[in-house]
């Protein structure tokens, strides 16, 4: 690493420790800023050192752009890794790094926004000819209905400011819309500081197809195959797999040509993921959004190519070169993920935040867990319930699901409810054995 | 869920190693109630644990667990002293400016809204205020320094 020696974190829980982790191996120093909750967790001792940013909640904390970067300078650091969630795809973090002469590891500001932009991506996307669903943006006073007609029902209300499957709604018929448009314009700018809203052709049987992207600063730009994350709830991943299974490799081939196309044309730059919904009947796909960030999913893909995408980041983020094309990439088996979360199933998934009693994750030659908890940790209440993944890879997807079977079942979880047992059913399903279900399958076949 | 010994060991070896002067959990039925350094605790040479019954009044305090004082007001010591924390992460100075006095010195007489320093975050100043009437015994954090939230800055003690 020729101008990044020293690391700071801007994150919490296992993403945290795996950004430090990753440092270590680069022989790069670390320093997290963690939550006055987060002090004492995995992440902040295994860092060289950890500076408390502020209080608990991550408004006061992990998502104050200001305390963030007056820390990574304080500590002396030259680079920020905001990893996900949080500050990750704030433009304003990325100008207010690059003002103070620190390193962002991410793509330019003027890409975040433009990403931020779920409207703004979709012009350009379709500049650069990828395909899009039919959206039109309704501004307060605009014929909502006439729109609706247009894209026909049922149809989707999104945020312009969302993304990450925030800010999305259903709307069946123009009186259900009618309660959804005023709810989410309020909605959306409370949560983004972004009233305005559009209408999009809602794809009911769709699958959710990630392509990874990773652009140098040399004008190279390659895919790192995809991940097919169809099993949601709420919009929000719960198992994400590479290959996608079942995908025509006709489609394949367009997914990502299509992705390094967009990356390409927006000058996108370190790694990103461009996400697609396919239509599950038809094969027809649609750009739903860029996402500027490492994602949580990210592990599924490490295994299937044998590439560190943490540590292809910090590089990247130095200026190196990508330093292998296309071909070099190859994929080798299949990768599933498990998200296992501290909630409770039974009651609407309720988070379920307290103290572990007991954990302790199975040790299998194929499986890989990235966790930041052990016995006699506390899982706060301020923030996302993930306690771990849990990623197994083997020879075939069969084989794999088995591997994560059994690690599931051998799993020692006590204190606090998890939603174990969910993932055990999908994964017995034989819906799920059968590959390629879609977004609303979980709802509908499991919950 | 009761906390087992293993728990409790766990818990106080996270407090040994931060920053906490002090630390209250509430679970079903049980409370643990930790205070670092001073008082019964140095005394015995380790943490004070015990067990409080439903008809304990701390539990029927109200708010519950959430009441207790926030890392960033002063905190009262059993020795009659308090320390001040910095409310925010920031960059510490004793003074308006460089060459400036500073704002208190040892021995100098406070009261709960003189300015004792100032917290930089990204060129916004930020005046921090003693918080409580007494006289500065110590003065922690140098000028210049990055300090955490809940850093403490100054000690205070009977005027």
């Amino acid at each position: 690493m020729k101008r990044i020696k020293r690391v700071f974190v801007a994150n919490r829980g296992e993403i945290a420790l795996r950004i430090v982790s990753a440092c270590q191996e680069l022989g790069l120093e670390t320093v997290v800023g963690a939550s006055e909750v987060d002090r004492d967790g995995l992440a902040a001792r295994r860092a060289d050192r950890a500076v408390c940013i502020g209080p608990a909640p991550a408004t006061d904390s992990y998502l104050r752009d200001d305390l963030v970067v007056q820390a990574a300078l304080g500590t002396g650091c030259d680079a920020i890794h905001p990893g996900y969630g949080f500050l990750a795809e704030s433009p304003k973090l990325a100008s207010r790094a690059r003002e103070n002469g620190l390193t962002l590891i991410g793509p330019p500001p003027e890409v975040m926004e433009l990403s931020g932009d779920k409207l703004r991506a979709c012009e350009e996307a379709a500049r650069a000819g990828v395909p899009v669903l039919p959206g039109i943006e309704i501004a307060a006073g605009d014929d909502a209905h006439q729109a609706a007609d247009q894209i026909g029902y049922p149809l989707l209300v999104k945020a312009a400011g969302g993304g990450g499957g925030r800010g999305i709604k259903l709307a069946r018929d123009h009186d259900e819309l009618d309660d959804l448009l005023t709810l989410a314009r309020s909605e959306a700018g409370a949560a983004f500081g972004d009233e305005r809203v559009y209408l999009e052709r809602f794809v009911s049987t769709a699958r959710h197809v990630e392509v990874q992207v990773a652009a140098d600063e040399h004008g190279a730009v390659l895919h790192l195959g995809e991940r097919d994350c169809s099993v949601q709830r709420r919009y929000q991943k719960v198992i994400e797999e590479a290959p996608a299974p079942n995908l025509a490799p006709t489609i394949r081939n367009a997914l990502t040509a299509e992705a390094v196309a967009f990356a390409t044309a927006i000058g996108y730059r370190n790694l990103g993921t461009v996400e697609f919904v396919v239509d599950a009947d038809t094969g027809a796909h649609f750009f739903l959004e860029i996402n500027c960030r490492i994602q949580v999913e990210h592990p599924v893909t490490e295994a299937v190519t044998g590439r560190d995408l943490v540590a292809m980041q910090l590089h990247l983020a130095d200026g190196e070169p990508l330093g292998f094309t296309q071909n070099d990439v190859v994929f080798d088996g299949h990768a599933i993920e498990c998200r296992l979360n501290a909630e409770d199933v039974a009651r609407g998934f309720m988070p379920t935040p307290g103290t572990l009693s007991l954990f302790a994750v199975p040790d299998h030659s194929h499986l890989r867990v990235d966790t930041h908890l052990c016995a006699g940790a506390v899982i706060p209440p301020y923030y996302d319930s993930l306690m771990a993944k849990l990623i197994a890879h083997a020879e075939g997807r069969d084989a794999t699901i088995d591997v994560m079977l059994e690690a599931l079942e051998d799993l020692d979880v006590e204190g606090v409810e998890t939603n174990r047992a969910l993932l055990i059913s999908v994964l017995a399903h034989e819906d799920f054995r059968r590959g390629a279900v879609s977004t609303d399958w979980l709802e509908r076949a499991i919950v | 869920m009761p906390l087992s010994d293993e728990d409790i060991r766990e818990i106080l070896r996270i407090i040994d190693e931060s920053s906490l002067t002090e630390l209250q959990i509430e679970t079903e039925g049980f409370s643990l109630h930790v205070r670092k350094g001073g008082g019964d605790a140095e005394a015995s040479g380790r943490p004070r644990v015990r067990e409080i019954s439903d008809r304990d009044p701390v539990r029927q305090a109200p708010g519950g667990p959430e009441a207790s004082a926030p890392a960033t007001l002063p905190t009262a010591e059993t020795d009659g002293l308090v320390t001040i924390p910095a409310p925010m992460l920031g960059t510490f100075y004793r003074a308006e400016a460089p060459g400036k006095p500073p704002f208190v010195e040892v021995g100098q007489r406070v009261e709960p809204d003189t300015i004792v320093g100032i917290i930089e975050v990204m060129k916004m100043m930020n005046s921090v205020t003693a918080g409580v009437s007494g006289k500065v015994l110590q003065i922690f954090a140098a000028n210049a320094e990055l300090v955490e939230y809940g850093q403490p800055l100054f000690k205070i003690g009977p005027a």
